[in-house]
């Protein structure tokens, strides 16, 4: 059993309607998941669990992250203790800009881990490093928090605050949608290169083509609220050619 | 666990006021009530010549004409103009040498304010007239600013060292008979500040008043006049606190600006007098009269304003733009939180030709609160290529609470351009949870995208006192923010 994250059974329900119906999964560092699965599936629902959004009610199971039982954790905890979630949808905050941001939330992690607030000039160095990573205009790290963004550019500042927070655990949620191939190719890079042995990356997508860039140790297949499937990178391939419903049927014989 | 907006606006409730002590000096009052006869004792008491007195009886005569007006969108119960002292002063023995024969229970007020005078005249630089109660209580760095010909001073003093300027503006932009508390203020204003820039003269610090109301059951009416001559500039704040008190407190001030050929007046309030309890009971009732009259070619009135204080607030900081070229602005952040209501917002009008104005106006309402914006833009026929740009934006926390915004456009003049833009929004839940999920708690989310919705107003104010209006906003926020 891993000790970095391991999901047991865990069923969640939002507004009375149940999306997760018994997710196992188990993440060792390292390693890179993707998700993939047709619409309503549950994918989105399984990020926003880990991450704690509100709306959702967890009914069952567990999820265990480092040795904590996650569930139990606040949102910000569960992101001070290094889980981060790439929105599908990156939210606007006008007049808030986007390094005081990123300060607001590094220091709030440091606080966490007991450390003093980062020096002016530490942070000015990783700003000017991260943005190298991911090709972030200087421009957009200075204009309020993804106002007025293009779509690209709000997925290339989800990577930028993913590397300026170092997580342990990154959700990329859909972060491939909407993406032209160059922007696809500079977000997977900043992620191939955030890599190491120590961290682990969730990739949920609908397309095989991210997987081109940020190959994935490990493919599942979610269908009606649980992982029906799973394999190696082959099965995205697979998946890209023959389309869900082969293994649909393979659960639901008619 | 995570944010909902029912417990934010349940955290918002317990708001925390932190200006809300007494201060235990004698004071020496006025009998209660209002009449004729009041008003000949402080006018005695402040050794008034006839003049000023005559303009004080002139406008308690139409005042008594007059009704309080029911037109803003605020109710609360009739004030009784009888059950309110019009004279409060801090009792001092004698005329003071220095801040060290200060009373100590006054000069620890000072300094439970921040706004220790000692240190702001070595640090800051910021003149600081500080009025309590009724009278003007310390005039610093007069001498400073007199080498310039600056006259910075208490309203009394102005009345007896330079009665031809005081005689020639004094409600020259806001008549007696401008509106019923305009007039109440003129009849029974004890104090305040004068500021004289003469020409060509730029003001080479800021110049301050802090108000405060120390006494229970007392108004504050005080005056303020700052007559900036031709080719000067002058930046000018205000900064207002009172106790906590069960009863309501009436505040009406007047405020007079004018501005000659190439004058620039920069007028800064943070408004922070008690809103009352979470219950609704007690606060500051803030009708306050405040005008700019750009009387010169080329001359600039700019007004921000940053209220997050009183139970009620009828605020309404305007410029006439007669000169032609003329320039007025208003930027306001308004916070209303539990039982708070505020109608405020401004009227430009214009006059002269080539005038511009801009309004910008940041509405905050959370808790039970009402917050409305009421805003004139009127362009005489006279006046052409008048240009005026309005933005009001609302910001809502939680459900209960609500924001109106009632913008007025007449243009008798073809040649101008009006432009109006208006928005609502909501602290998204979606907001607040990205923040989270970064690691940044509740408190500080929420303080993030208000002071980021204000910032646009937040950075015109000097820098201090832009730190001083961040922290408050917090702090109105419930101490969730900050």
């Amino acid at each position: 059993m891993s000790d970095f994250l391991n999901i047991k059974g865990l069923q969640a329900s939002i507004e009375g309607n149940q999306i997760l119906k018994g997710i196992d999964l188990e993440i060792n560092p390292g390693e890179v998941h993707a998700i993939m699965g047709p619409n309503g599936s549950g994918k989105s629902t399984l990020s926003s669990v880990l991450a704690g959004r509100e709306e959702y009610e967890v009914e069952g199971g567990e999820v265990t992250f480092l040795g904590n039982d996650l569930l139990d954790l606040s949102p910000e905890d569960r992101a001070r203790e290094g889980i981060f979630l790439a929105f599908q949808y990156p939210v606007e905050i006008p007049g808030v800009s986007n390094i005081n941001f990123l300060k607001a939330a590094i220091n709030a992690k440091r606080k966490h881990q007991g450390l003093d607030d980062i020096s002016a000039k530490d942070f000015m160095m990783m700003v000017k490093e991260k943005q190298a990573l991911v090709e972030l205009k200087q421009s957009l790290a200075n204009r309020s928090v993804n106002e007025s963004f293009s779509g690209g550019e709000k997925k290339r500042n989800e990577i930028f605050q993913m590397a300026m927070l170092e997580p342990k655990l990154g959700i990329l949620d859909e972060t491939d949608s909407g993406l032209d191939i160059d922007a696809l190719k500079i977000v997977a890079n900043g992620v191939n290169k955030l890599k190491n042995k120590d961290n682990a990356f969730v990739v949920i997508t609908h397309y095989q083509r991210l997987l081109n860039y940020i190959v994935p140790d490990f493919v599942h297949v979610l269908y009606d609220g649980r992982i029906v499937k799973s394999g190696d990178k082959s099965l995205a391939l697979e998946l890209e050619s023959k389309g869900y419903d082969w293994i649909i049927n393979e659960v639901e014989p008619a | 666990m995570a944010y909902t907006e029912a417990e934010l606006a349940k955290e918002l409730k317990d708001k925390k006021y932190e200006f809300g002590f007494v201060s235990n000096f004698e004071s020496d009052k006025a009998p209660i009530g209002l009449s004729e006869d009041i008003i000949r004792l402080i006018s005695a008491k402040k050794n008034e010549p006839e003049w000023m007195l005559e303009y004080r009886l002139k406008a308690y005569k139409v005042w008594q004409e007059m009704t309080e007006p029911t037109w803003a969108h605020i109710h609360y119960p009739k004030v009784d103009f009888q059950d309110i002292y019009y004279y409060s002063a801090p009792k001092t023995k004698k005329k003071l040498n220095s801040l060290d024969e200060l009373d100590p229970e006054l000069k620890s007020m000072y300094d439970k304010l921040g706004i220790s005078t000692e240190e702001q005249k070595r640090l800051t630089g910021v003149a600081v007239d500080v009025v309590v109660d009724s009278v003007s209580v310390e005039t610093s760095f007069k001498e400073k600013l007199g080498e310039l010909g600056i006259i910075f001073c208490s309203f009394s003093e102005a009345v007896q060292n330079h009665p031809d300027l005081v005689k020639k503006y004094l409600g020259s932009v806001v008549p007696t008979n401008d509106n019923f508390y305009a007039a109440l203020n003129s009849a029974v204003f004890t104090d305040g500040s004068f500021c004289y820039i003469p020409k060509g003269v730029r003001c080479p610090m800021e110049l301050s008043t802090y108000f405060r109301i120390n006494e229970a059951q007392t108004g504050q009416f005080e005056r303020t006049l700052v007559v900036a001559d031709a080719g000067s500039y002058v930046s000018y704040l205000e900064g207002c606190t009172a106790p906590m008190r069960d009863e309501n407190q009436l505040h009406a001030a007047v405020v007079e600006l004018i501005a000659l050929d190439d004058a620039e007046i920069k007028y800064s309030t943070v408004q922070n007098w008690y809103p009352g309890n979470e219950e609704g009971k007690g606060g500051i009732y803030n009708f306050v009269t405040k005008r700019g009259l750009c009387e010169g070619r080329n001359s600039k009135i700019s007004w921000t304003q940053v209220e997050t204080g009183s139970a009620i607030t009828w605020k309404y900081p305007s410029c006439v733009l007669k000169g032609d070229n003329s320039v007025g602005e208003f930027y306001s952040v308004a916070v209303t939180n539990n039982y708070q209501q505020a109608d405020t917002g401004t009227k430009m009008l214009h006059i002269g030709k080539n005038t511009k104005s801009t309004i910008i106006s940041k509405g905050i309402s959370a808790g039970k609160s009402n917050n409305s914006y009421r805003g004139l833009v009127k362009v005489l026929p006279k006046a052409s290529n008048a240009r005026n740009f309005s933005q009001c934006d609302s910001l809502l926390i939680g459900s209960e609470c609500g924001a109106h915004t009632f913008p007025y456009i007449e243009a008798q003049n073809k040649s101008a351009k009006i432009e109006h833009e208006a928005t609502t929004s909501k602290i998204g839940e979606d907001q607040v949870f990205y923040c989270l999920q970064r690691g940044i708690d509740e408190e500080k989310a929420v303080s993030l995208i208000v002071n980021g919705y204000a910032k646009e107003v937040l950075n015109k104010l000097p820098m201090e006192f832009a730190i001083e209006a961040q922290k408050l906003l917090s702090i109105s926020l419930e101490g969730s923010v900050g």
